[in-house]
């Protein structure tokens, strides 16, 4: 696979981008109103995640980060399946994406 | 090999902060793609092609192909990308995007006062991994699976009852 003598990756960088890739997430999870960009920002989240288990079980030599990207992988399709469908009933129901048009527990 | 990772995360970074920043829909989420194949790359150079495979197929295939249907189907035209911009224009970001980004900081910090050790990655293969996930991990995995039945059950609930509704006021 990779060439072993070539690689010699400080880990703390790839902690960092894991780090950068969820901060964007969540900075676009905070920023955003529509419901499709912060569908896609929580994304980004899951894949910072991610990517700090693989890493990590890169590191060790050891299966078991790429068994938690699996699950990882697992748990983005169930949320992002219901989550759209939900979209969509918003949309049917609000003619709306903002997600500030769901603010009916205030009243 | 050490550039290559850095101009890919580089790539990576700069694509999820064009997804964060847009304003048009599918430009999103085309970044969002490209995103998702540098960090497929990443996890190839890292030694798991397995991992790099799955994030092709199920990311940037099968979950991607979902998030385009729904953007088609709820086309808002440009009055959206409007909307966005108008959003997007005024001081309303930048104080989340700061504290983002000092949170970002803090643990960059952190992880390199912690002393970076210059370990090679040792690559995993696929038969490994599978190996692991039926062996001591299968409980997780029959629990991945129930999760996703539910989730099954759950989508298909939610377009049943939004039929329902469409037939009795059109």
């Amino acid at each position: 696979m990779t060439d072993q003598a070539l690689m010699a990756l400080p880990v703390s960088h790839g902690l960092i981008f894991a780090a950068a890739l969820f901060c964007v997430g969540l900075a676009g999870v905070l920023i955003r109103r529509n419901v499709i960009f912060m569908l896609m920002s929580l994304e980004l989240m899951l894949n910072g995640a991610a990517f700090a288990f693989v890493l990590a079980g890169a590191v060790h030599g050891n299966a078991d980060g790429q068994v938690m990207f699996v699950l990882i992988l697992t748990l983005a399709a169930a949320e992002i399946a219901v989550a759209l469908a939900l979209v969509v009933h918003l949309f049917h129901w609000r003619r709306s994406l903002d997600m500030d048009a769901l603010d009916e527990v205030r009243d | 090999m050490q550039a290559l990772f850095y101009i890919t995360a580089i790539i990576a970074l700069a694509a999820a902060a064009r997804v964060v920043t847009g304003v048009n829909a599918v430009h999103a989420l085309l970044h969002l793609i490209v995103t998702l194949l540098a960090v497929a790359l990443l996890f190839f150079m890292l030694g798991a092609p397995f991992a790099a495979a799955l994030e092709i197929i199920i990311y940037a295939g099968a979950i991607m192909v979902l998030m385009v249907f729904v953007i088609m189907m709820l086309n808002q035209g440009d009055a959206a990308v409007e909307n966005e911009r108008l959003w997007l224009s005024g001081r309303l970001w930048w104080g989340p995007a700061a504290l983002a980004a000092i949170l970002l900081a803090e643990t960059s910090y952190l992880v390199l006062a912690g002393g970076g050790s210059g370990v090679e990655p040792r690559p995993v293969d696929g038969p490994a991994v599978g190996r692991a996930l039926y062996g001591p991990y299968l409980l997780a995995v029959e629990l991945a699976s129930i999760l996703l039945m539910a989730a099954l059950v759950g989508a298909f609930h939610l377009s049943r009852k939004l039929r329902g509704r469409g037939r009795t006021q059109p």
